[in-house]
């Protein structure tokens, strides 16, 4: 009798139902929406650090530039500057043209043996300037007329050919040849990116010359070509292994070799609650360094991604929650409205000998329904919402600063004319906004269309079970 | 058996108190059929409703059976009701969208009989008052007599011992009346039930077993003891006014 006498009654007031039900539905579609555009969002965040970082890096530790270091791009070349009016042609393999300073490469055994590092990978990020022409003159007093010098440069990544599962070669896709083996590691090979290859023409096989501290470059056979992740921008142009770029590369501000030096550290934690201890211990190891995590990174992105990311985490979950609390109140109040034109009916009920109990879970079931119906036209909204999103979202542009542990290009040595091509350390990703609806957002629906269902029969059933027979009977209807 | 002693009902607060029942003593035998007379607004449906539990006096004691329902629990007199006292409305009070059989098993959904033997009670509830074709139709589909039996099936189909009616041929046209009351009597009859019937209609009261007229608030005295009963065919005397034979119901 109880679903007989739910059903009929929803049927006698079918069009308030429905009323009821899409109020529900639009606050639970919207909720669905802004859930699906938040994961899209994040999952687009996680393309562009996993595009930076690779994946399973989960800290990365860097240093700054030491001040009169002669940082950024200024170096000294051997055998002095060319003579005034000398054609010359220089190519150098630049460290801490990013602002980064040196790391010991010791560090990174030390990092991967602290408790919760499943793995550590150091890595030497450098810059192939090659700087030909006509040397001008430099008098003091004297304008350098107009010069001859042309430049050119990529980027190169000195990376540990034993981690294959942290660090930006991680979550690069190989195309063509093969990776790095660990028998490659002071082989002069390397990687190029899938786009640098296809702007220089390179294929396995071919060669390349990547500068070194004596100004002269080194050739090196291309093994391999790799690609960085959909929409992502690639972290180098050219992967070295890791003790060949630190036999080429020069420190930041200074002649020598980057030898048993890095510039960044890649760290992996055992799991994801474990990387606020693992970013403190290094912390604790390396008081001067610098450690970041995914989450310090995102606090970066800047560009339109951003702007989504806000847009959809803040103003359309409030928005969400606003229509879903209008949804649960103006249920509520149709089914008090509904509840005050059944007095009498609930009074006849209670002359019956009808507990006011069972008269409560007959109103409360009835809303209960209703709020099924609002949960499950709310998920088909969600789906739609989020269908639209993703059609319609243009490709968004995320912006992503140095690193912590960067610094502005020091003073000091060198050449400021070649100071100044130092290369520029934001990384600009374009990603596409998905909006996927997870199994957790339509449970999630369900459960808070119920749950207004519930509210909203509660109230009436409240109302319904105060009742007195005598009064209920005695309403005119 | 009913007693009813000093039973005052008011309703409001300072000014605006009425007092709907002042004081009203009575004894209701076991099987006996009680039409209780009056003008609208005297108390009559006011007593009705206080014999069936619905509302408490301000002051007093209704006993049924030992059971005072004016001191007892709201759970307790709504088991009573549930087992033991059957109400038919004047405006008959059917759930409009429950077929004849449905409303008739309301009655007994308190009383956690399963469906089969439910739906068994009441198709034979309907049967004896002669609605054995008019099972799955709506009230709107019925007319007031066949609604006003499907409400007499819903109030007897529990078997109960008290059957409380406030004006049941109120909202009927002569005939159909008189098939209603007949129906009750034979009814009455049957199952021995004790049958406390509110009417302003004299035609109706005079079928009962005894008469007790209501009159601002009170009993009005009589043979028998303090509750003013007229027996069958005999009009009251001077303390009952003449406009009890007419009116509007209460």
């Amino acid at each position: 009798m109880f679903f007989t006498y739910l059903w009929r009654e929803l049927r006698r007031r079918m069009r308030q139902a429905i009323f009821i039900a899409l109020g529900l539905a639009l606050g639970v579609g919207l909720v669905v929406t802004v859930t699906a555009a938040s994961s899209g969002v994040s999952d687009a965040q996680s393309t562009v650090l996993h595009s930076l970082y690779g994946i399973g890096t989960d800290v990365t530790v860097t240093r700054a530039a030491t001040k009169g270091g002669g940082g950024g791009s200024s170096f000294s070349i051997a055998g002095g500057l060319p003579a005034t009016g000398q054609k010359f042609t220089r190519d150098v393999l630049l460290s801490g043209s990013s602002g980064l300073g040196t790391l010991s490469s010791g560090s990174v055994a030390r990092v991967a043996g602290l408790p919760h590092v499943s793995a550590a990978a150091g890595a030497v990020a450098l810059t192939d300037l090659d700087v030909s022409g006509t040397m001008p003159s430099l008098k003091p007093g004297t304008r350098p007329g107009r010069t001859s010098i042309t430049t050119s440069s990529f980027g190169v990544l000195g990376t540990d050919v034993a981690a294959s599962k942290v660090g930006p070669l991680s979550s690069a896709r190989l195309t063509s040849g093969r990776t790095f083996a660990a028998a490659d590691a002071n082989s002069d090979v390397a990687l190029v990116d899938a786009n640098y290859a296809a702007q220089n023409k390179l294929r396995p096989g071919d060669t390349i010359t990547v500068g070194g501290s004596s100004g002269k470059g080194t050739r090196f056979k291309v093994i391999g070509v790799v690609q960085a992740p959909p929409g992502a921008a690639a972290p180098a142009d050219v992967y070295l292994p890791l003790s060949r770029a630190q036999q080429l590369g020069s420190p930041p501000g200074g002649s020598g070799s980057m030898k048993n030096k890095v510039n960044t550290i890649y760290v992996a934690a055992t799991s994801a609650a474990r990387i606020s201890s693992v970013r403190r211990e290094i912390s604790r190891l390396l008081p001067a360094a610098t450690a970041t995590t995914s989450s310090d990174l995102a606090g970066q992105v800047t560009g339109s991604l951003a702007s989504t990311a806000s847009l959809a985490n803040d103003f359309g979950k409030w928005l969400a929650i606003a229509v879903l609390v209008a949804a649960f109140v103006l249920a509520a109040l149709l089914t008090a409205a509904a509840v005050a034109r059944r007095v009498r009916e609930f009074g006849t009920l209670k002359a019956l000998g009808w507990r006011s109990r069972r008269i409560a879970g007959q109103v409360t079931g009835e809303s209960i329904v209703i709020g099924i119906l609002g949960g499950a036209l709310g998920v088909g909204l969600g789906f739609a919402g989020a269908a639209l999103v993703a059609g319609l979202a243009p490709p968004l542009t995320a912006k992503v600063g140095p690193a912590g542990g960067s610094a502005a290009p020091g003073g000091g040595g060198g050449l400021r004319i070649l100071r100044s091509l130092s290369q520029d350390a934001v990384h600009t990703v374009s990603v596409h906004l998905s909006a996927p609806v997870t199994a957790r957002a339509i449970a999630a629906a369900v459960v808070l269309a119920i749950a207004g269902g519930v509210l909203s029969g509660a109230l009436g059933g409240w109302r319904a079970a105060r009742l007195r027979p005598a009064a209920a009977l005695a309403r005119v209807e | 058996m009913y007693t009813v002693t000093s039973v005052t009902k008011t309703y409001g607060k300072g000014h605006g108190v009425v007092t709907a029942l002042n004081g009203v003593d009575a004894v209701i035998e076991d099987g006996e059929w009680l039409a209780i007379q009056g003008p609208t607004g005297h108390g009559k449906s006011t007593l009705l409703q206080l014999l069936g539990g619905l509302d408490r006096p301000s002051s007093g004691r209704i006993e049924l059976d030992g059971l005072d329902l004016a001191a007892a629990r709201e759970t307790r007199i709504t088991r009573v009701r549930a087992r033991s006292i059957g109400f038919i409305f004047q405006t008959f009070n059917l759930i409009p969208t429950l077929s004849a059989l449905e409303n008739t098993e309301m009655a007994l959904v308190p009383l956690g009989i399963p469906a089969a033997e439910r739906r068994a009670r009441a198709t034979r509830a309907l049967d004896r008052v002669g609605l054995a074709g008019r099972l799955s139709h709506l009230p709107s589909e019925l007319s007031g007599g066949q609604q006003q039996r499907v409400a007499i099936s819903r109030a007897l189909v529990k078997e109960p011992r008290v059957l409380l009616a406030d004006e049941p041929t109120g909202n009927l046209d002569e005939r159909t009346r008189d098939e209603i009351i007949g129906l009750l009597d034979e009814l009455w009859r049957d199952r021995s039930l004790t049958m406390v019937m509110v009417t302003h209609d004299s035609a109706v009261a005079r079928r009962a077993q005894s008469v007790a007229i209501m009159m601002d608030g009170r009993l009005s005295g009589g043979p028998r003891g303090d509750r003013g009963v007229v027996p069958p065919g005999q009009r009251p005397g001077p303390a009952v006014s003449p406009a009890a034979d007419t009116g509007p119901a209460s």
